[in-house]
């Protein structure tokens, strides 16, 4: 084998990784501010993919500027979801939370496959096959643009929370609820904004995702646990974290499928788990409780 | 200005408020005591909106504000500076206080009141950029005061402000509220020092188990027999 090959591999897993790493910040924001864990994470990550495959196959719009208007659907879904769904059952026992959840994901995963059919969909650009040569790297034109589009989003998600005054109340809110509640926050409108914000993570997310993979309507659980995963390994509540998670899984699924084989992905992924779950409990970023 | 009727507060199936009743006039400073788990703290959070009365009436200035939510309580000018501070640990100094200036009725007033709580407690001023959950004790219940002045209330609900405070430092606190409601707040008193909060009071209230059992002037309560032997020690 070229060296070289090893490098664009490892490439291409980063970029991967960055989608992915968008997935599970959505996760990662929810749990952080609303201490909710989304099970129904792996299935809005679907709709928001089948959302880019149908406009792209009845309209010709590409999902990479779809990807914002992806993303604002999404949102609406999330803040209505948490206002008058999730917010109800705040204060209820957290199985109760747990069973809601999976019920949405089921609904959403049954929803799919009465439109779409159990077919795999996916969307072909004109650009589906460049690449850019840098220097020795060849790199998948779709990727870069996805891995770019990630960082972007993040990006600016991570400046709305530090820099203005919304932002700043959401953390407020994760940082004292009494505290939010003391000096009049409106907390059930902060949740459902949080919501909101991390299933427009997932819905960016999914839109590039259509470019980079297949969809199938009963894809949402992996999608989900691989969520899990990365927000595990990067540090639970950390944004950074987050992203460099969906990079270290990125590039271990590209490399095993490199060195070993292509079935040997989850092997490996759930390999690196075991071992920060062993070594850093508190993920790469995380701090320790 | 505030009235309470009747309250009754449950958490489950566990009573903390059992027909609570009290009045407090614009421009007062009320006392709340009672001995720990008497149910201070669940009638100043019912009143605040952040517990829901089973039954009974809060109104104030006239409105029926029962069961209303704690951000449009707030809204209405009735702050809290709350039992154990609640202050937001990893945000600064200053991004806690523009919290206290998220209501509506304060986001005008925002610059004025961060001069006014700077120039109250120039030692938030220093520690603006420092997280809150690095300050001590005493710092941080500045905050929670200054926090709450943000919010340009007309009512503050004080629960035990000196709680756990060095001796100099609750004198301090305690004189912050004086000089608050020789400004022209209207202040509720919760505190475990009932000497001095009855000698700071115009009004007071001891609450037992649930229920009001004396109510009087800061000096009738003083020289009660009953608040002497319970409350005060001799
Ligand atoms: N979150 C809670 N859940 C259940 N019971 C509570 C809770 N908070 C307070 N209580 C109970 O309610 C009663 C009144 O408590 P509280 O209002 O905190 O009293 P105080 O402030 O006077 O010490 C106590 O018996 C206490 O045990
Ligand atoms: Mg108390």
């Amino acid at each position: 084998m070229p060296t070289d090959i090893y490098l664009n591999v490892a490439v291409s897993g980063v970029l991967t990784g960055l989608v992915y790493g968008l997935m599970a910040l959505g996760l990662s924001v929810i749990f952080g501010v609303v201490r909710v864990v989304n099970f129904a994470h792996g299935e809005m990550t679907t709709v928001a993919m089948y959302l880019a495959v149908v406009l792209f196959a009845t309209l010709g719009l590409d999902p990479l500027l779809m990807m914002l208007p992806i993303a604002g659907v999404l949102f609406v879904f999330g803040y209505a979801m948490q206002r008058w769904l999730i917010n109800p059952f705040i204060s209820r026992p957290e199985h109760s939370q747990f069973i809601l959840l999976v019920a949405v994901a089921i609904i959403l995963a049954n929803g799919l496959l009465i439109v779409f059919g159990p077919d795999a969909r996916s969307v072909q650009t004109s650009y589906a096959f460049d690449s850019f040569m840098i220097g020795p790297l060849i790199v998948d034109a779709t990727k870069t643009f996805a891995g770019a589009a990630a960082i972007a989003v993040a990006a600016a998600l991570f400046a709305f929370f530090r820099f203005t005054r919304l932002g700043t109340a959401i953390r407020a809110c994760a940082d004292n609820y009494t505290g939010a509640q003391v000096v009049g926050l409106n907390v059930p409108r902060l949740y459902a904004l949080t919501f909101g914000l991390g299933a427009a993570c997932v819905g960016a997310a999914g839109a590039m995702l259509a470019l980079i993979t297949d969809v199938t309507p009963p894809l949402g659980p992996s999608f989900t646990l691989l969520a899990f995963v990365i927000v595990i390994v990067g540090g639970l509540g950390s944004m950074p974290g987050a992203l460099a998670g969906g990079i270290l899984i990125g590039v271990v699924a590209a490399m095993a499928g490199l060195f070993y084989t292509p079935s040997a992905k989850g092997m490996f992924v759930f390999a690196i788990l075991v071992l920060v779950l062993l070594f850093r409990p508190q993920g790469i970023f995380g701090r320790r409780a | 200005m505030l009235i309470v009727e009747n309250i009754e507060v449950f958490y489950g199936d566990a009573q903390a408020l059992d027909g609570v009743s009290l009045q407090i006039e614009e421009g007062a400073i009320v006392a709340i005591v009672g001995a720990n788990g008497a149910g201070k703290t669940s009638l100043i959070r019912t009143i605040a909106g952040m517990l829901s009365a089973a039954r009974g009436r809060i109104l104030y200035r006239g409105t029926d504000i029962t069961r209303w939510p704690s951000h449009r309580v707030c809204d209405l000018g009735i702050g809290q500076v709350a039992e154990g501070r609640q202050v937001f640990p990893t945000l600064s100094v200053a991004e806690n206080l523009a919290m206290g200036a998220m209501l509506p009725r304060a986001r005008h007033s925002r610059e004025q009141n961060f001069e006014k709580v700077y120039a109250m407690f120039p030692v938030l001023m220093e520690r603006r950029h420092q997280a809150a959950g690095t300050l001590s004790g005493g710092e941080q219940q500045m905050l929670a005061i200054g926090r709450c002045l943000m919010g340009a209330p007309d009512m503050i609900l004080f629960d035990e402000p000196s709680l756990g405070l060095a001796p100099a430092i609750v004198q301090s606190v305690l004189r912050c509220v004086r000089d608050l409601n020789r400004d022209g707040l209207t202040c509720v008193l919760v505190e475990q020092n009932v000497a001095v909060s009855l000698k700071l009071a115009s009004h007071a209230y001891v609450l037992e188990n649930g229920r009001i059992t004396i109510a009087g002037s800061g000096e009738t309560l003083l020289a009660d027999d009953r608040v002497r032997k319970a409350y005060l020690g001799l």
